[in-house]
């Protein structure tokens, strides 16, 4: 069994006597695919800026691996009207070649706002921008916060599946933040269902039918759940290679 | 003769290539009311000089750095809004640069000169500072550009990519406070800001990436200064606001010919 990706022992944090999380434990291995979900204000992102580095927690500890390589999908990206900002600019940011940009928004399905300005994206082609610069870091640990937001349902299908093959091909750990449990189960290895505390965890079936759980959603997202539990095997519609988007110097053709 | 117009020409030719990418930086941050701070303690950086008989240019660019500094520490400390602590620091410091020259009896100092730059008085030691300061300011813009321009689109996401964010701030906080105090002598205290501003919206209106924005302001604050001067000498006009009346002008031209584009 190799090191876990990352580690997290009783965690606690607060702002302005407030708790946010507490008594968080957690651990990534690499090549497994962790969702967390929760109500608005369940502490979803508090807990991935923990991970990311970005904030410290008041007690427990947070272990990495060392040397870990992140690639960070934020939540949203605000970029300043007076910058003029072409897409492939603001990938070329983290330090990949022009061939790995075209096959990275190739893989996210965007290659065709290479040259637009960033701000004149609309909200899905957004996340898919920044989906594709997370991927183009080669993350051993990719972290997405609400990846699909904006993005219509077909295409959340789409990006939660490439998500999974990026998965499969590189063997990278996956931590994202979702708050519907429905559309993500099918590319989920692990749900944890979080408000300020860990309610519950598991396969995303057995957390779905979880008292603690349908307790936060209620009845109807398990219908949805169930709902789309039962689609399962119906989406692989339409699979894109992605293995290029991180090995941009190898020749492969598209097919 | 020459000396009289090639001094004054190469000493604004040199501050506005280096005030174009650095203003670009001011426009994208939105440090606009930063810079205006930095600018107004630079008198009190001249009135220090004269106290402590230092040479001024090294005084100002002391003054500015310093209060640079000041101000990052009162920022983390989150005691009150950044434009508010501006705003006291801005006009105190202005404030208490005018009383300390008010007081020194033993040196006149011409006030109007400092306030509104004295492009015509420059001399070698000028253009020294401006260049070696200028070379100094470029080539760290240069060598940090890459970090620079992350952190100024998505700070989050440059630190998780290793960005050492807080470094970063801090040193474009002293560029800026560096460019401020050698341009001074250019348009002076009152007017130094808009050499980093106009040229940057200028070249925002016409470029389409943030390298070829930080090129074009460049351009345009050199052809202010070049208009500046031409205007200042043929109408007998003051330099420093001569200058900044031509990147205005170079500013609304720019958006007519541009339309509506973004």
């Amino acid at each position: 069994m190799s090191e876990p990706l990352l580690e997290l022992k009783d965690v606690r944090v607060g702002f302005h006597g407030r708790t946010v999380l507490q008594n968080i434990d957690l651990h990534l291995n690499s090549g497994e695919i962790v969702t967390l979900i929760g109500p608005n204000g369940a502490g979803k992102t508090t807990l991935v800026r923990i991970v990311l580095g970005l904030l410290k927690p008041d007690s427990g500890h947070c272990h990495m691996m060392k040397d870990l390589r992140i690639g960070y999908m934020p939540q949203k990206l605000q970029i300043e009207p007076s910058m003029p900002l072409p897409v492939s600019r603001f990938l070329s940011l983290a330090g990949a070649s022009k061939k790995q940009i075209l096959n990275a928004l190739t893989c996210t399905g965007v290659e065709h706002i290479y040259n637009s300005p960033i701000q004149t994206l609309s909200g899905g082609e957004t996340q898919r921008v920044l989906l594709a610069r997370a991927l183009l870091r080669k993350p051993q640990l990719l972290i997405l916060d609400e990846p699909v937001q904006g993005v219509d349902v077909n295409g959340q299908r789409e990006l939660y599946h490439l998500i999974k093959i990026f998965r499969d091909e590189t063997g990278c750990g996956v931590l994202m933040v979702s708050h519907d449990l429905h559309l993500v189960m099918a590319a989920t290895d692990k749900v944890i269902c979080l408000n300020n505390h860990i309610c519950c965890s598991g396969h995303p079936s057995q957390v779905s039918q979880h008292p603690a759980y349908l307790q936060l959603f209620g009845h109807e997202s398990s219908e949805l759940a169930i709902y789309t539990h039962n689609h399962n095997h119906a989406i692989d519609g339409h699979v894109i290679d992605c293995g290029d988007c991180q090995s941009g110097n190898q020749d492969k053709s598209q097919q | 003769m020459i000396d009289f117009i090639l001094y004054p020409l190469l000493a604004g030719l040199g501050v506005a290539f280096v005030a174009g990418p650095l203003g670009t930086f001011v426009v994208w941050r939105r440090m606009a009311y930063f810079g205006e701070t930095l600018s107004h303690s630079a008198l009190l950086g001249v009135a220090l000089g004269f106290l402590f008989d230092i040479n001024l240019n090294l005084a100002v660019a002391i003054c500015s750095i310093m209060l640079a500094l000041i101000l990052v520490w009162l920022q983390q400390k989150h005691l009150m809004a950044t434009d508010t602590l501006l705003g006291i620091l801005a006009h105190s410091a202005l404030s208490i640069g005018l009383v300390t020259v008010s007081l020194m009896d033993s040196v006149r100092i011409d006030l109007m000169s400092y306030l509104f730059g004295d492009l015509l008085a420059v001399d070698v030691s000028d253009l020294f500072w401006i260049y070696g300061g200028g070379a100094v300011v470029l080539g760290l813009l240069w060598k940090f550009w890459s970090p620079l321009l992350s952190m100024t689109v998505h700070e989050e996401l440059a630190q998780v990519e290793g960005v050492p964010v807080r470094g970063t701030r801090l040193l474009l906080m002293l560029l800026i406070a560096l460019v401020i105090a050698v341009s001074m002598k250019i348009v002076g205290v009152l007017l130094i800001t808009s050499l980093l501003i106009i040229p940057a919206a200028t070249a925002q209106r016409l470029a389409k990436t943030p390298e070829q924005m930080a090129g074009g302001a460049s351009i345009c604050g050199m052809l202010a200064v070049g208009g500046g001067i031409a205007l200042s000498w043929i109408y007998d006009t003051p330099t420093g606001p001569s200058v900044v009346v031509c990147s205005a002008f170079l500013f609304l031209l720019v958006l007519l010919i541009s339309g509506n584009r973004r």
